[in-house]
């Protein structure tokens, strides 16, 4: 289970990375946040920022709210 | 607005070729009649419609009875879909086509699907380069009717492995199609297919003319209705006097095509580098070696596309996106998602025999600070 979630739905690229490219850096290393984002382009691009900053893309789920992408903060 | 246009967007249209617009000219003079009658005017026609086809045929390395002119690269690309799959249907039902096809082949592959028939999509790499691995197993698979393959990403410029990959065709016995839009009047094209596409406006033809060659002995069958003109391959009366201007414009393009790459891709390495190395937080994509002379991509992160266009555009400057929000569909470019990179702020630049290199130099001298503005007006500097 994600330790907190970021409600991004009805956002349009990139803005629901900007949102979790803002929260990350403020939650302890290790935490998980779940982006839920029903913008199609998050699915490409919230593992893309994770990648090109190093922090750990755990999964995209899609739930109750739609669909969703978990990350824990690496570092 | 004082900028001075600089046109990077070849990869949608390049700018008219001179050789076509005089050709176009002349055979708006001479080439309106229906080359299929049997009267005076009609046979000058018919001179000109024998003789484009002969010089494009040519610089294919295809026979003149092989190759059809239509209306567009995307008719081209639907005809070698459906026929290719119509021609095989006893043998089955399956299309198998990389993830990165143009969308006229994923559009075909669709209705395909609806009529009850199978498409395999093959992945890519990150780099955009289809997996050979995939592509050979699922050709050898049950029911393969056609394979299709790009024979270089028209969003990133990665050059497909066609040869391995009509090896692994010819090996299980299924036709390959390729749609070679973004290659041919620019690179030598690859060996092994049995039917090809191409598109004028791509190398400096007019707009509305595309290319269908279908080798002897592959089992093509028109899906459209019935009609005896351009070998019974596609439908209705041609454009004649841009098809004379896509002919003369191809034999030109092809003449200086080896000139034209050894000038234009040192560009393009200078925009990959100089992007990579002067805007933060940059992705540059696509394979930086295996590539098209003339076309890169890259996306800036926190950067919305479309803003990006129209500040580029403000400044001058023509270039193509492949972000959700610049698509009619909001759907960020499947290209993209297939490699797996950052879709957003994305822009393609392609270059073409106007392009001159002060043109590059002005991009990448106002690219930085574009980007920067953009990214302080929505205040993720620093992120
Ligand atoms: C790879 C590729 N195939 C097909 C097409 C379609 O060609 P046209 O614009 O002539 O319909 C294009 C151009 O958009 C292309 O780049």
């Amino acid at each position: 289970m994600p330790d907190e979630v970021l409600d991004c739905r009805g956002q349009r690229c990139p803005l629901p990375v900007i949102a979790a490219a803002r929260r990350m850096p403020e939650v302890p290393v290790g935490t998980v946040v779940r982006v839920l984002a029903d913008d199609p382009a998050a699915a490409v691009d919230i593992p893309a920022w994770c990648r090109m900053r190093g922090q750990e893309f755990v999964a995209a789920i899609t739930g109750p709210d739609g669909p969703a992408y978990d990350i824990r903060r690496a570092h | 607005m004082s900028a001075s246009p600089v046109y990077l967007d070849a990869a949608t249209a390049a700018p008219m070729h001179p050789v076509a617009r005089q050709a176009l000219l002349a055979a708006l003079d001479d080439g309106w009649a229906d080359p299929g009658k049997l009267y005076t005017q009609a046979r000058r026609a018919r001179q000109l419609l024998d003789a484009a086809r002969e010089a494009v045929a040519q610089t294919l390395g295809v026979r003149a009875d092989e190759l059809s002119f239509t209306p567009s690269g995307t008719t081209a690309a639907h005809g070698a879909v459906l026929g290719g799959l119509a021609g095989r249907r006893r043998v089955g039902s399956t299309l198998v086509h990389s993830a990165i096809e143009h969308s006229a082949v994923l559009h075909a592959a669709e209705r395909h699907v609806a009529a009850g028939g199978d498409a395999h999509p093959v992945p890519v790499d990150r780099l955009g380069r289809l997996d050979l691995t995939a592509w050979s197993d699922a050709v050898r698979g049950p029911g393969v009717a056609l394979a299709a393959l790009i024979t270089a990403s028209h969003e990133v410029g990665t050059v497909q492995p066609v040869a391995e990959a009509a090896a692994a065709c010819a090996d299980a016995g299924v036709p390959l199609y390729v749609d070679a839009a973004q290659s041919v009047g620019r690179v030598p094209l690859p060996a092994g297919w049995s039917v090809l596409t191409a598109s004028a406006h791509k190398w400096g033809g007019p707009p509305g003319v595309g290319l269908l060659a279908v080798r002897k002995g592959t089992r093509w069958e028109s899906p459209w209705p019935a009609d005896e003109r351009e070998g019974g391959r596609t439908p209705g009366s041609v454009n004649l006097p841009a098809v004379v201007a896509a002919a003369a414009s191809l034999r030109a393009a092809a003449a200086d095509a080896a000139a034209e790459e050894t000038r234009l891709a040192p560009l393009v390495d200078r925009i990959r580098a100089r992007v990579a190395a002067e805007v933060p937080d940059v992705e540059v994509v696509g394979d930086p070696v295996l590539r098209l002379p003339h076309l890169v991509t890259f996306s800036c992160l926190y950067v919305d596309g479309e803003a990006l266009l129209h500040a580029l555009d403000r400044r001058g400057f023509a270039v193509s996106s492949g972000s959700s929000c610049t698509s009619s569909t909001l759907r960020p470019s499947h290209v993209l998602e297939a490699m797996g990179v950052l879709s957003h702020g994305n822009v393609r630049v392609s270059l073409h025999r106007e392009t001159t290199e002060a043109d590059v130099e002005r991009f990448l001298a106002e690219l930085p600070g574009i980007v920067a503005g953009l990214r302080a007006e929505a205040g993720v500097v620093g992120l």
